[in-house]
């Protein structure tokens, strides 16, 4: 295959990849480390580097429009970076010494797991009393709804904060936003409104990243003929996902993925459990 | 505690949608310049093979340290350009930090002044901790 052709296939599958990403709310950097390891057999170590550079542009690319909306706490999303920033950096430090089938394991059950969480019970309620420290962090917050803005408060920050800390290990670990990590810890743990939940989820996701994509890049995991395509087509299927999911209801759409999904993370698991990483 | 917490004033909201500006205007700077190298990168060596991608050899100096893609950038070779709009599409979350602080400082927040310092610093002790840098 020459490099021509090679960067053609890829941009394709990176834009689906950013596509599925988006519209299933996983994010394109999920999808980008199978993509690359078991359709064009790359080693996993550059996957990881390319699907945190399409995690970067992802997150800082779909910000802009939530927080024009309102709904992002920016102030909650600044406090929980730095457990989710210290866990990216130990996450990235002990990728070293993790043997690559390990990886591929791990990815595949974090995988699993996000899949669940897409199609999980979405909290919509807004806590009215919430912690102490909730209050001393000003960390309570409004959010606007068709009904008008609704105040909510938080609770469990400590809980919530220690879920943040493991989030950004894997994040780190395995190049991905771990978003699902992020929303249990502050849609289940900590009872934020959903929507808050995922649009801060969001926000974060391009600092945790660059905390250890600085790592990843000055070990040599992020190679130019790999990243080119692989940002550019994410980007792009990201931007039309956005564009899509404010005209269709995508609740089908996102059953059959998070069913493709189910089997390309079982097929992560099998071929690490057979050592073919 | 049960005050009543200010719905966001307006200078707050302003602020908050600045950072999504300096966010967007970052991935689209980052993406044109891995674009541009992109293209003159097909254009040089799009006729060979593919490299052996399957096996993990990391990267060459000239690629993973600042010195090294910046002199790839101004001998114009396409993979550092590429690596160029690789570290600017890193550089813009970390951007954002630095935005968050000066705007905390200007309301006074010294709480968030101090919690937005040690995300920073967490960062950018991996950035030059002991590493290749």
């Amino acid at each position: 295959m020459s490099i021509v052709t090679f960067t053609i296939i890829l941009i394709l599958g990176a834009y689906l990849a950013g596509l599925v990403g988006s519209l299933t709310g996983l994010g394109g950097g999920v999808v980008v480390i199978p993509l690359l390891t078991l359709v064009f057999h790359v080693d996993i170590r550059y996957a990881i580097g390319a699907a945190l550079l399409a995690s970067i542009a992802n997150s800082s690319g779909a910000a802009s429009a939530y927080i024009k909306e309102g709904m992002t706490n920016i102030r909650l999303g600044m406090f929980l970076e730095i457990a989710t920033t210290v866990g990216a950096v130990i996450g990235a430090l002990i990728a070293v010494y993790t043997p690559t089938n390990t990886i591929a394991i791990l990815f595949g059950a974090v995988l699993l797991f996000s899949a669940a969480m897409t199609l999980r019970k979405k909290n919509q309620e807004a806590l009215t009393e919430g912690s102490k420290w909730s209050a001393r962090l000003k960390l309570d917050n409004s959010y606007p709804t068709p009904n008008g803005v609704v105040n909510y408060k938080l609770k469990n920050i400590g809980g919530g904060f220690s879920i943040m800390t493991l989030a950004g290990v894997m994040s780190g670990l395995l190049g991905i936003g771990s978003g699902a990590l992020k929303v249990l810890a502050m849609d289940t743990t900590m009872k934020i409104p959903f929507k808050v939940s995922t649009t801060t989820s969001n926000f974060m996701i391009g600092v945790t990243a660059a905390a250890s994509a600085v790592v990843y890049l000055q070990r040599g995991y992020m190679d130019p003929g790999i990243a080119f395509p692989v940002v550019l087509g994410v980007l792009g299927g990201a931007f039309t996902g956005a564009k899509l999911l404010t005209k269709i209801n995508p609740t089908t759409l996102r059953w059959i993925f998070c069913i493709a999904i189910t089997f390309v993370a079982l097929e992560m698991i099998y071929n690490g459990l057979q050592h073919n990483f | 505690m049960n005050q009543k917490i200010e719905p966001a004033s307006l200078h707050e909201r302003d602020v908050e949608k600045t950072v999504g500006k300096l966010l967007r205007t970052g991935v689209i700077i980052a993406s044109i310049v891995v674009l541009a190298g992109g293209t003159l990168y097909l254009k040089t060596y799009g006729g060979l093979a593919r490299p052996d991608y399957h096996i993990f050899k990391g990267e060459e100096s000239s690629l993973i340290t600042f010195d090294g893609i910046f002199k790839g950038l101004f001998t114009a070779k396409p993979a550092g350009i590429i690596q160029f709009g690789v570290l600017l599409l890193i550089l813009t979350p970390i951007f954002r930090i630095l935005f968050s602080l000066v705007a905390f400082a200007i309301e006074r927040d010294r709480l968030y002044v101090c919690i937005t310092l040690i995300v920073l610093s967490i960062i950018l002790a991996s950035t030059f901790g002991g590493l290749n840098i």
